[in-house]
Protein backbone atom coordinates (compact mmCIF):
# COMPACT_ATOMS: atom_id res chain seq x y z
CA UNK A 1 0.00 0.00 0.00
CA UNK A 2 2.82 2.38 0.59
CA UNK A 3 3.60 5.55 -1.35
CA UNK A 4 6.62 5.84 -3.14
CA UNK A 5 8.34 9.08 -2.59
CA UNK A 6 11.21 10.54 -4.82
CA UNK A 7 13.74 12.96 -2.94
CA UNK A 8 16.26 15.22 -4.18
CA UNK A 9 19.64 16.67 -2.18
CA UNK A 10 19.93 20.02 -3.58
CA UNK A 11 22.55 22.81 -3.26
CA UNK A 12 21.34 26.13 -1.81
CA UNK A 13 21.59 28.81 -4.58
CA UNK A 14 19.01 30.09 -6.85
CA UNK A 15 17.77 27.99 -9.46
CA UNK A 16 18.64 24.76 -7.95
CA UNK A 17 14.80 24.10 -7.92
CA UNK A 18 13.81 25.71 -10.87
CA UNK A 19 16.40 23.68 -12.82
CA UNK A 20 15.02 20.36 -10.88
CA UNK A 21 11.41 21.11 -12.09
CA UNK A 22 12.79 21.40 -15.63
CA UNK A 23 14.37 18.15 -15.69
CA UNK A 24 10.86 16.58 -14.53
CA UNK A 25 9.05 18.49 -17.22
CA UNK A 26 11.54 17.08 -20.04
CA UNK A 27 10.86 13.51 -18.94
CA UNK A 28 7.20 14.42 -18.83
CA UNK A 29 6.55 13.82 -15.46
CA UNK A 30 3.82 14.81 -13.10
CA UNK A 31 4.17 16.46 -10.01
CA UNK A 32 1.71 15.51 -7.61
CA UNK A 33 2.67 16.93 -4.74
CA UNK A 34 6.20 18.41 -3.28
CA UNK A 35 8.17 19.68 0.08
CA UNK A 36 11.19 21.40 0.31
CA UNK A 37 13.07 21.27 3.57
CA UNK A 38 15.55 23.67 4.01
CA UNK A 39 18.44 24.20 6.35
CA UNK A 40 21.56 26.69 5.94
CA UNK A 41 23.83 25.35 3.37
CA UNK A 42 21.36 22.86 1.61
CA UNK A 43 17.56 21.63 0.57
CA UNK A 44 15.79 18.33 0.42
CA UNK A 45 12.82 18.13 -1.56
CA UNK A 46 10.51 15.17 -1.60
CA UNK A 47 8.07 14.65 -4.29
CA UNK A 48 5.28 12.55 -5.13
CA UNK A 49 5.06 11.54 -9.12
CA UNK A 50 3.07 9.99 -11.33
CA UNK A 51 6.37 7.28 -12.86
CA UNK A 52 8.70 7.14 -9.99
CA UNK A 53 10.76 4.94 -11.71
CA UNK A 54 11.44 7.22 -14.71
CA UNK A 55 11.77 10.55 -12.73
CA UNK A 56 14.69 8.37 -10.68
CA UNK A 57 16.49 7.83 -14.04
CA UNK A 58 15.96 11.35 -15.28
CA UNK A 59 17.14 12.83 -12.23
CA UNK A 60 19.90 10.70 -11.74
CA UNK A 61 21.21 11.43 -15.33
CA UNK A 62 20.94 15.19 -14.99
CA UNK A 63 23.55 14.44 -12.10
CA UNK A 64 21.05 15.13 -9.19
CA UNK A 65 21.25 13.19 -6.07
CA UNK A 66 18.26 11.55 -5.48
CA UNK A 67 16.55 8.76 -3.49
CA UNK A 68 13.26 6.74 -3.32
CA UNK A 69 11.63 5.59 -0.64
CA UNK A 70 8.28 4.51 1.23
CA UNK A 71 6.54 6.89 2.57
CA UNK A 72 2.79 6.57 4.69
CA UNK A 73 -0.25 7.87 2.70
CA UNK A 74 -3.78 8.53 4.07
CA UNK A 75 -7.05 10.35 3.74
CA UNK A 76 -8.47 12.16 6.11
CA UNK A 77 -11.92 13.98 6.07
CA UNK A 78 -11.93 17.82 5.26
CA UNK A 79 -13.60 18.36 8.48
CA UNK A 80 -12.54 20.47 11.89
CA UNK A 81 -10.25 17.91 13.93
CA UNK A 82 -10.34 15.33 10.82
CA UNK A 83 -6.37 15.90 10.60
CA UNK A 84 -6.61 15.91 14.68
CA UNK A 85 -7.94 12.43 14.78
CA UNK A 86 -5.68 10.84 12.64
CA UNK A 87 -2.29 11.83 13.93
CA UNK A 88 -3.67 10.95 17.80
CA UNK A 89 -3.90 7.13 16.85
CA UNK A 90 -0.35 7.47 15.32
CA UNK A 91 1.11 9.36 18.34
CA UNK A 92 -0.74 7.21 21.13
CA UNK A 93 1.01 4.21 19.51
CA UNK A 94 4.60 5.39 19.31
CA UNK A 95 4.62 6.31 15.90
CA UNK A 96 6.80 9.57 15.48
CA UNK A 97 6.70 11.26 12.20
CA UNK A 98 9.57 13.03 10.80
CA UNK A 99 7.93 15.47 8.65
CA UNK A 100 4.81 15.55 6.76
CA UNK A 101 2.79 16.94 4.07
CA UNK A 102 -0.67 17.16 1.73
CA UNK A 103 -1.28 16.47 -1.59
CA UNK A 104 -3.36 18.46 -4.23
CA UNK A 105 -6.53 16.43 -5.31
CA UNK A 106 -9.71 16.86 -6.68
CA UNK A 107 -11.17 15.21 -4.19
CA UNK A 108 -13.63 17.82 -2.35
CA UNK A 109 -14.44 15.60 0.76
CA UNK A 110 -11.07 13.91 2.00
CA UNK A 111 -7.49 15.68 2.21
CA UNK A 112 -4.76 13.19 0.95
CA UNK A 113 -1.52 13.67 3.29
CA UNK A 114 1.57 11.95 3.28
CA UNK A 115 3.99 11.31 6.32
CA UNK A 116 7.44 10.18 6.68
CA UNK A 117 7.21 7.60 9.73
CA UNK A 118 10.16 5.55 10.50
CA UNK A 119 8.57 2.16 10.34
CA UNK A 120 6.08 1.93 7.68
CA UNK A 121 4.17 -0.86 8.47
CA UNK A 122 2.98 -0.23 11.53
CA UNK A 123 2.00 2.69 10.72
CA UNK A 124 -0.30 1.73 7.91
CA UNK A 125 -1.88 -1.15 10.66
CA UNK A 126 -2.19 1.51 13.33
CA UNK A 127 -4.47 3.48 10.24
CA UNK A 128 -6.11 0.22 8.54
CA UNK A 129 -7.17 -1.01 12.24
CA UNK A 130 -8.91 2.30 12.91
CA UNK A 131 -10.90 2.27 10.24
CA UNK A 132 -8.19 5.24 7.94
CA UNK A 133 -8.61 5.00 4.09
CA UNK A 134 -4.96 4.68 2.46
CA UNK A 135 -3.46 6.23 -0.37
CA UNK A 136 -2.16 3.80 -3.26
CA UNK A 137 -0.24 6.13 -5.83
CA UNK B 1 61.17 -9.60 -23.61
CA UNK B 2 61.96 -9.01 -19.77
CA UNK B 3 60.97 -5.90 -18.31
CA UNK B 4 64.00 -3.49 -17.39
CA UNK B 5 64.03 -3.51 -13.17
CA UNK B 6 66.01 -0.11 -13.07
CA UNK B 7 66.98 2.66 -15.85
CA UNK B 8 70.43 3.13 -14.68
CA UNK B 9 71.06 0.19 -12.61
CA UNK B 10 74.79 1.14 -12.06
CA UNK B 11 73.52 4.36 -10.84
CA UNK B 12 70.57 3.24 -8.72
CA UNK B 13 72.25 0.36 -7.06
CA UNK B 14 75.72 1.76 -6.33
CA UNK B 15 77.00 1.38 -2.99
CA UNK B 16 76.29 4.10 0.02
CA UNK B 17 80.57 4.74 -0.08
CA UNK B 18 80.43 5.15 -3.63
CA UNK B 19 77.35 7.28 -3.65
CA UNK B 20 79.09 9.38 -0.63
CA UNK B 21 82.75 9.73 -2.75
CA UNK B 22 80.67 10.38 -5.81
CA UNK B 23 78.45 13.14 -4.00
CA UNK B 24 82.06 14.76 -2.65
CA UNK B 25 83.43 14.68 -5.81
CA UNK B 26 80.91 17.02 -7.52
CA UNK B 27 79.79 19.30 -4.41
CA UNK B 28 83.23 20.46 -4.55
CA UNK B 29 83.23 20.57 -8.17
CA UNK B 30 80.04 22.85 -8.09
CA UNK B 31 80.96 25.39 -5.30
CA UNK B 32 83.81 26.25 -7.06
CA UNK B 33 81.47 26.62 -10.04
CA UNK B 34 78.99 28.46 -8.37
CA UNK B 35 81.75 30.47 -6.47
CA UNK B 36 83.22 31.53 -9.99
CA UNK B 37 80.24 32.56 -11.96
CA UNK B 38 76.96 33.76 -9.62
CA UNK B 39 78.30 36.84 -8.08
CA UNK B 40 75.20 36.50 -5.25
CA UNK B 41 76.31 33.06 -4.24
CA UNK B 42 79.92 34.86 -3.61
CA UNK B 43 78.80 37.20 -1.87
CA UNK B 44 76.38 35.30 0.62
CA UNK B 45 79.52 32.61 0.79
CA UNK B 46 82.07 35.93 1.71
CA UNK B 47 79.29 37.39 4.52
CA UNK B 48 79.34 33.74 5.52
CA UNK B 49 83.06 33.28 5.37
CA UNK B 50 83.04 30.19 3.44
CA UNK B 51 86.01 30.04 0.64
CA UNK B 52 85.46 26.72 -2.12
CA UNK B 53 88.83 25.68 -0.79
CA UNK B 54 86.74 25.16 2.74
CA UNK B 55 84.65 22.57 1.35
CA UNK B 56 86.96 19.46 0.90
CA UNK B 57 83.65 17.44 0.92
CA UNK B 58 80.14 16.32 1.31
CA UNK B 59 80.40 16.37 4.99
CA UNK B 60 81.44 20.10 4.45
CA UNK B 61 78.04 21.19 3.47
CA UNK B 62 76.97 21.95 6.51
CA UNK B 63 79.52 25.40 5.95
CA UNK B 64 77.49 26.68 3.03
CA UNK B 65 74.79 28.90 3.31
CA UNK B 66 70.92 28.66 2.45
CA UNK B 67 68.75 29.86 0.09
CA UNK B 68 65.54 30.10 -0.06
CA UNK B 69 62.10 31.02 -2.35
CA UNK B 70 63.09 34.81 -1.46
CA UNK B 71 66.61 34.84 -2.70
CA UNK B 72 65.14 33.52 -6.04
CA UNK B 73 62.77 36.56 -5.76
CA UNK B 74 66.12 38.99 -4.75
CA UNK B 75 67.88 37.46 -8.18
CA UNK B 76 64.55 37.60 -10.48
CA UNK B 77 64.93 36.97 -13.17
CA UNK B 78 68.97 36.31 -13.87
CA UNK B 79 70.76 36.64 -10.70
CA UNK B 80 71.27 32.95 -10.06
CA UNK B 81 72.26 31.67 -13.40
CA UNK B 82 75.96 30.04 -13.56
CA UNK B 83 76.61 29.94 -16.99
CA UNK B 84 76.31 32.45 -20.37
CA UNK B 85 71.89 32.71 -21.27
CA UNK B 86 73.72 30.99 -24.65
CA UNK B 87 74.36 28.29 -23.46
CA UNK B 88 71.14 27.91 -21.57
CA UNK B 89 68.09 25.58 -24.21
CA UNK B 90 65.13 25.99 -21.78
CA UNK B 91 63.14 27.64 -19.24
CA UNK B 92 60.36 26.57 -17.23
CA UNK B 93 58.90 27.97 -14.65
CA UNK B 94 56.69 27.47 -11.28
CA UNK B 95 52.84 27.40 -11.29
CA UNK B 96 53.38 30.90 -9.19
CA UNK B 97 51.14 29.40 -6.30
CA UNK B 98 52.81 30.61 -3.24
CA UNK B 99 54.19 34.57 -4.51
CA UNK B 100 55.80 35.37 -7.63
CA UNK B 101 57.13 32.70 -10.01
CA UNK B 102 60.46 31.15 -10.29
CA UNK B 103 62.30 30.95 -13.45
CA UNK B 104 64.53 28.05 -13.49
CA UNK B 105 67.16 27.37 -16.77
CA UNK B 106 68.45 24.49 -18.14
CA UNK B 107 71.21 23.49 -20.46
CA UNK B 108 71.23 20.70 -22.82
CA UNK B 109 72.94 18.76 -20.16
CA UNK B 110 70.82 20.12 -16.97
CA UNK B 111 67.50 18.88 -19.56
CA UNK B 112 69.59 14.94 -19.91
CA UNK B 113 69.77 14.58 -15.94
CA UNK B 114 66.12 15.78 -15.54
CA UNK B 115 64.69 13.15 -17.91
CA UNK B 116 67.23 10.46 -17.00
CA UNK B 117 65.48 10.92 -13.57
CA UNK B 118 61.53 10.80 -14.54
CA UNK B 119 62.79 7.81 -16.67
CA UNK B 120 64.03 6.23 -13.67
CA UNK B 121 60.39 6.98 -12.01
CA UNK B 122 58.40 5.88 -15.06
CA UNK B 123 60.87 2.23 -15.18
CA UNK B 124 60.60 2.21 -10.94
CA UNK B 125 56.56 1.87 -12.06
CA UNK B 126 56.88 -1.23 -14.12
CA UNK B 127 57.24 1.02 -17.55
CA UNK B 128 59.45 -0.41 -20.38
CA UNK B 129 59.40 0.23 -24.51
CA UNK B 130 55.61 -1.46 -24.95
CA UNK B 131 54.20 0.90 -22.68
CA UNK B 132 51.86 3.62 -23.33
CA UNK B 133 52.49 6.39 -21.52
CA UNK B 134 49.79 9.39 -21.58
CA UNK B 135 51.41 12.35 -19.99
CA UNK B 136 48.11 14.36 -18.60
CA UNK B 137 50.02 16.69 -16.44
CA UNK B 138 49.96 20.33 -17.60
CA UNK B 139 52.52 21.30 -20.46
CA UNK B 140 54.32 24.48 -20.90
CA UNK B 141 56.02 26.34 -18.47
CA UNK B 142 55.12 23.74 -15.63
CA UNK B 143 57.40 21.02 -14.87
CA UNK B 144 54.92 18.22 -15.21
CA UNK B 145 54.10 17.69 -18.55
CA UNK B 146 57.97 18.43 -20.24
CA UNK B 147 59.64 15.97 -17.36
CA UNK B 148 57.68 13.11 -17.68
CA UNK B 149 57.10 13.70 -21.59
CA UNK B 150 61.01 13.43 -22.00
CA UNK B 151 61.49 10.80 -19.11
CA UNK B 152 59.34 8.69 -21.37
CA UNK B 153 60.85 9.07 -24.79
CA UNK B 154 64.03 8.01 -22.78
CA UNK B 155 62.32 4.60 -21.04
CA UNK B 156 61.59 4.66 -25.27
CA UNK B 157 57.79 4.27 -24.25
CA UNK B 158 55.01 5.78 -26.78
CA UNK B 159 53.77 8.74 -25.31
CA UNK B 160 50.88 10.91 -25.46
CA UNK B 161 51.72 14.59 -24.45
CA UNK B 162 48.29 14.94 -23.48
CA UNK B 163 48.66 17.72 -21.05
CA UNK B 164 45.74 18.18 -18.60
CA UNK B 165 42.34 19.39 -19.70
CA UNK B 166 39.70 17.97 -22.08
CA UNK B 167 38.42 14.43 -19.90
CA UNK B 168 36.29 13.32 -21.73
CA UNK B 169 39.11 12.92 -24.72
CA UNK B 170 41.17 11.71 -22.25
CA UNK B 171 38.95 8.71 -21.28
CA UNK B 172 39.21 8.34 -24.84
CA UNK B 173 42.81 8.07 -25.76
CA UNK B 174 43.24 6.01 -23.02
CA UNK B 175 40.61 3.38 -24.15
CA UNK B 176 41.44 3.67 -27.63
CA UNK B 177 45.29 3.62 -27.36
CA UNK B 178 45.34 0.93 -24.63
CA UNK B 179 47.61 3.39 -22.42
CA UNK B 180 49.10 1.82 -19.74
CA UNK B 181 50.40 4.36 -17.59
CA UNK B 182 49.07 7.55 -16.47
CA UNK B 183 51.08 11.01 -15.18
CA UNK B 184 49.22 13.61 -13.60
CA UNK B 185 48.41 15.31 -10.53
CA UNK B 186 46.48 12.92 -7.58
CA UNK B 187 43.49 15.45 -7.61
CA UNK B 188 43.23 15.00 -11.33
CA UNK B 189 43.49 11.12 -11.55
CA UNK B 190 41.31 10.61 -8.97
CA UNK B 191 39.03 12.49 -11.13
CA UNK B 192 39.95 10.56 -14.20
CA UNK B 193 38.75 7.61 -12.06
CA UNK B 194 34.88 9.55 -11.24
CA UNK B 195 34.99 10.21 -15.00
CA UNK B 196 35.10 6.43 -16.01
CA UNK B 197 32.84 5.40 -13.24
CA UNK B 198 30.25 7.83 -14.42
CA UNK B 199 30.39 6.41 -18.03
CA UNK B 200 29.77 3.13 -16.40
CA UNK B 201 33.31 1.86 -16.89
CA UNK B 202 34.75 -0.48 -14.23
CA UNK B 203 38.35 -0.42 -13.70
CA UNK B 204 39.03 -3.93 -14.92
CA UNK B 205 38.06 -2.50 -18.17
CA UNK B 206 40.80 0.45 -18.15
CA UNK B 207 44.16 -0.83 -19.75
CA UNK B 208 45.37 1.32 -17.17
CA UNK B 209 48.26 -0.75 -14.91
CA UNK B 210 50.30 2.44 -13.06
CA UNK B 211 50.13 6.00 -12.39
CA UNK B 212 52.58 8.27 -11.84
CA UNK B 213 51.62 10.97 -9.45
CA UNK B 214 53.08 14.18 -7.91
CA UNK B 215 52.54 17.76 -7.87
CA UNK B 216 50.60 18.54 -4.86
CA UNK B 217 50.11 16.09 -1.29
CA UNK B 218 48.17 13.16 -1.04
CA UNK B 219 47.66 10.83 1.43
CA UNK B 220 48.07 7.03 1.53
CA UNK B 221 44.22 7.06 1.82
CA UNK B 222 43.71 8.74 -1.74
CA UNK B 223 46.52 6.64 -3.08
CA UNK B 224 43.57 3.58 -2.35
CA UNK B 225 41.11 5.44 -3.36
CA UNK B 226 42.70 6.44 -7.22
CA UNK B 227 44.25 2.45 -7.08
CA UNK B 228 40.74 0.97 -6.37
CA UNK B 229 39.03 3.11 -8.57
CA UNK B 230 41.75 2.85 -11.84
CA UNK B 231 42.49 -0.42 -11.28
CA UNK B 232 46.34 0.42 -11.03
CA UNK B 233 49.54 0.62 -8.95
CA UNK B 234 49.97 4.58 -8.05
CA UNK B 235 53.02 6.01 -7.78
CA UNK B 236 54.05 8.60 -5.79
CA UNK B 237 56.95 11.18 -7.77
CA UNK B 238 58.34 14.55 -6.28
CA UNK B 239 60.03 16.97 -7.30
CA UNK B 240 60.23 21.29 -7.60
CA UNK B 241 61.16 23.41 -10.62
CA UNK B 242 63.67 25.45 -8.49
CA UNK B 243 65.82 22.21 -8.37
CA UNK B 244 64.62 20.54 -11.69
CA UNK B 245 61.43 19.11 -11.35
CA UNK B 246 59.75 16.22 -11.24
CA UNK B 247 62.12 13.13 -10.61
CA UNK B 248 63.91 14.64 -7.82
CA UNK B 249 63.01 11.33 -5.96
CA UNK B 250 60.55 8.75 -7.17
CA UNK B 251 58.71 5.51 -5.26
CA UNK B 252 59.44 1.94 -6.33
CA UNK B 253 57.45 -1.16 -6.05
CA UNK B 254 57.47 -1.08 -2.22
CA UNK B 255 55.39 2.02 -2.04
CA UNK B 256 57.60 2.76 1.27
CA UNK B 257 58.91 6.63 0.47
CA UNK B 258 60.88 8.41 -2.61
CA UNK B 259 64.50 7.49 -3.61
CA UNK B 260 66.22 10.73 -4.00
CA UNK B 261 68.17 10.42 -6.88
CA UNK B 262 71.66 10.89 -4.90
CA UNK B 263 73.61 11.30 -7.82
CA UNK B 264 72.59 14.65 -8.71
CA UNK B 265 71.00 15.84 -5.50
CA UNK B 266 71.89 15.71 -2.08
CA UNK B 267 69.02 16.18 0.59
CA UNK B 268 69.59 17.21 4.06
CA UNK B 269 66.41 17.94 6.78
CA UNK B 270 67.00 21.28 8.92
CA UNK B 271 65.33 21.98 11.86
CA UNK B 272 63.61 24.76 10.37
CA UNK B 273 63.77 27.62 13.25
CA UNK B 274 67.37 27.01 14.05
CA UNK B 275 68.76 25.87 10.81
CA UNK B 276 70.74 22.83 12.26
CA UNK B 277 70.90 19.50 10.24
CA UNK B 278 68.73 16.57 12.01
CA UNK B 279 69.71 13.40 11.70
CA UNK B 280 67.79 10.52 9.55
CA UNK B 281 64.77 9.68 10.53
CA UNK B 282 63.89 13.19 12.19
CA UNK B 283 61.24 15.07 10.95
CA UNK B 284 62.37 18.52 9.55
CA UNK B 285 62.38 20.99 6.28
CA UNK B 286 63.52 19.41 3.56
CA UNK B 287 66.97 21.21 1.71
CA UNK B 288 68.40 20.21 -1.82
CA UNK B 289 71.84 20.79 -3.21
CA UNK B 290 71.90 20.33 -7.05
CA UNK B 291 75.73 18.48 -7.40
CA UNK B 292 75.55 18.53 -11.20
CA UNK B 293 73.71 20.98 -12.64
CA UNK B 294 75.23 23.64 -14.72
CA UNK B 295 72.78 26.33 -15.16
CA UNK B 296 70.85 26.68 -11.98
CA UNK B 297 72.82 25.21 -9.56
CA UNK B 298 71.31 25.64 -6.33
CA UNK B 299 72.83 24.72 -3.22
CA UNK B 300 70.98 24.10 -0.10
CA UNK B 301 68.01 25.41 -0.79
CA UNK B 302 65.07 25.18 1.90
CA UNK B 303 61.98 23.71 -0.08
CA UNK B 304 59.63 24.23 2.68
CA UNK B 305 58.15 20.89 2.65
CA UNK B 306 58.46 18.93 5.60
CA UNK B 307 59.60 15.36 5.71
CA UNK B 308 61.23 12.54 7.08
CA UNK B 309 64.63 10.70 5.43
CA UNK B 310 65.23 7.36 5.85
CA UNK B 311 68.20 5.13 4.28
CA UNK B 312 67.18 1.88 4.87
CA UNK B 313 67.77 -1.69 2.68
CA UNK B 314 65.15 -1.76 0.40
CA UNK B 315 62.88 -4.82 -1.72
CA UNK B 316 63.71 -2.91 -5.05
CA UNK B 317 67.42 -3.38 -4.47
CA UNK B 318 67.89 0.66 -5.02
CA UNK B 319 70.58 2.28 -2.46
CA UNK B 320 69.43 5.92 -2.85
CA UNK B 321 67.83 7.45 0.35
CA UNK B 322 64.30 7.60 0.79
CA UNK B 323 62.18 10.69 1.62
CA UNK B 324 58.70 9.66 3.01
CA UNK B 325 55.95 11.27 2.14
CA UNK B 326 56.12 14.72 2.62
CA UNK B 327 53.65 15.74 5.59
CA UNK B 328 52.48 19.59 4.08
CA UNK B 329 54.67 21.93 2.52
CA UNK B 330 54.88 24.63 4.69
CA UNK B 331 53.75 27.42 2.97
CA UNK B 332 50.64 25.10 2.65
CA UNK B 333 50.10 24.81 6.65
CA UNK B 334 47.24 27.04 7.68
CA UNK B 335 47.40 28.17 11.49
CA UNK B 336 43.37 28.51 12.07
CA UNK B 337 42.67 29.43 16.08
CA UNK B 338 46.46 28.77 17.04
CA UNK B 339 46.70 24.91 15.80
CA UNK B 340 48.83 23.81 12.81
CA UNK B 341 46.64 21.94 10.46
CA UNK B 342 47.76 20.56 7.21
CA UNK B 343 44.99 20.12 4.50
CA UNK B 344 46.12 16.05 4.39
CA UNK B 345 45.26 15.67 7.95
CA UNK B 346 41.29 16.47 6.75
CA UNK B 347 41.80 14.68 3.79
CA UNK B 348 43.00 11.65 5.98
CA UNK B 349 40.35 11.48 8.03
CA UNK B 350 37.79 12.36 4.73
CA UNK B 351 38.72 9.28 3.12
CA UNK B 352 38.26 7.47 6.45
CA UNK B 353 35.18 7.82 6.96
CA UNK B 354 34.00 7.03 3.77
CA UNK B 355 33.50 10.41 1.76
CA UNK B 356 34.90 12.21 -1.44
CA UNK B 357 38.07 13.07 -1.97
CA UNK B 358 36.08 16.27 -3.09
CA UNK B 359 36.72 19.15 -0.32
CA UNK B 360 37.50 22.24 0.12
CA UNK B 361 38.59 24.55 3.46
CA UNK B 362 37.50 27.41 3.92
CA UNK B 363 39.38 29.90 6.29
CA UNK B 364 38.02 33.97 7.47
CA UNK B 365 37.48 36.05 10.35
CA UNK B 366 34.64 37.21 11.99
CA UNK B 367 36.25 39.84 14.46
CA UNK B 368 39.36 38.48 15.86
CA UNK B 369 38.00 34.68 15.80
CA UNK B 370 38.90 32.08 12.71
CA UNK B 371 36.08 31.02 11.36
CA UNK B 372 36.89 27.07 9.92
CA UNK B 373 34.39 25.74 7.22
CA UNK B 374 34.79 22.38 5.80
CA UNK B 375 32.77 21.37 2.71
CA UNK B 376 32.55 18.19 1.39
CA UNK B 377 30.44 16.42 -1.42
CA UNK B 378 27.98 13.80 -0.44
CA UNK B 379 28.35 10.72 -2.23
CA UNK B 380 24.60 9.64 -3.22
CA UNK B 381 24.52 6.19 -1.63
CA UNK B 382 25.13 8.50 1.60
CA UNK B 383 21.96 10.29 1.12
CA UNK B 384 18.71 10.12 3.04
CA UNK B 385 15.80 12.41 2.70
CA UNK B 386 15.58 13.89 6.20
CA UNK B 387 17.54 16.76 7.25
CA UNK B 388 18.19 14.93 10.70
CA UNK B 389 20.11 11.97 9.49
CA UNK B 390 22.99 14.90 7.28
CA UNK B 391 23.08 16.78 10.75
CA UNK B 392 24.11 13.55 12.41
CA UNK B 393 26.44 13.09 9.51
CA UNK B 394 28.04 16.24 9.73
CA UNK B 395 28.41 16.33 13.76
CA UNK B 396 29.81 12.87 13.17
CA UNK B 397 32.70 14.17 11.11
CA UNK B 398 33.18 17.42 13.04
CA UNK B 399 33.75 14.86 16.06
CA UNK B 400 35.96 12.92 13.61
CA UNK B 401 38.13 16.20 12.88
CA UNK B 402 38.15 17.51 16.25
CA UNK B 403 39.89 14.30 17.50
CA UNK B 404 42.59 14.81 14.45
CA UNK B 405 43.55 18.44 14.90
CA UNK B 406 42.07 19.72 17.94
CA UNK B 407 39.67 22.70 16.81
CA UNK B 408 35.97 22.16 15.57
CA UNK B 409 35.66 22.88 12.03
CA UNK B 410 32.08 23.79 10.71
CA UNK B 411 31.25 20.76 8.20
CA UNK B 412 28.61 21.43 5.53
CA UNK B 413 27.71 18.46 3.42
CA UNK B 414 27.38 19.48 0.03
CA UNK B 415 25.74 18.11 -3.60
CA UNK B 416 27.97 16.09 -5.60
CA UNK B 417 29.73 18.16 -8.24
CA UNK B 418 29.02 21.45 -6.54
CA UNK B 419 32.97 21.77 -5.61
CA UNK B 420 34.91 22.81 -8.49
CA UNK B 421 36.84 20.02 -10.40
CA UNK B 422 40.56 20.69 -10.65
CA UNK B 423 42.10 19.65 -13.94
CA UNK B 424 45.59 20.75 -12.64
CA UNK B 425 46.44 21.05 -8.73
CA UNK B 426 43.36 21.00 -6.69
CA UNK B 427 42.45 24.27 -4.80
CA UNK B 428 41.68 22.90 -1.23
CA UNK B 429 42.03 26.29 0.48
CA UNK B 430 40.60 29.15 0.58
CA UNK B 431 41.83 31.59 3.30
CA UNK B 432 39.85 34.58 2.95
CA UNK B 433 41.61 36.22 6.33
CA UNK B 434 43.65 39.53 5.32
CA UNK B 435 46.59 38.82 8.11
CA UNK B 436 49.44 40.46 5.75
CA UNK B 437 49.55 43.30 3.33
Amino acid sequence: MAVKQLSVFMENKPGTLANLANVLAEANVDLKAMTVADTKDFGIARMIVDDTEKALIALSSAGQTAKVREVCGFKVPDQVGGLAKVLSLLGDNGISIEYMYAIVTSDSDKAHMIVRVDDNEAAEKILLDNGVELLDI
Amino acid sequence: MEKRKYYQPDAETMPVEEIKKLQSEKLVEQVKHVYAHVPYYKKLMDEKGVKPEDIKGIEDIHKLPFVSKSDLRDTYPYGLLAVDLADCVRIQSTSGTTGKRVIAYYTKHDLDIWSDCCARALVAAGVDKEDVVQVSYGYGLFTGGPGLNDGSHKVGSLTVPMSSGNTDRQLTFINDLNVTCLCCTPSYAAYIAESFKEKGISPDQISLKAGIFGAEPWTNEMRRTIEKGLGIKAYDIYGLTEISGPGVSFECEAQTGMHINEDHFYAEVIDPDTGEVLPEGTPGELVFTCLDKEAFPLLRYRTRDICILVREQCSCGRTFIKMKKPTGRSDDMLIIKGVNVFPSQIETVLLKENYSENYQIEVSREGTTDVFDIYVELLPEQFDDTVKSIAEKEKALKGAIKAMLGIVPNVHLVAPKTITRSEGKAVRVIDKRKLVD
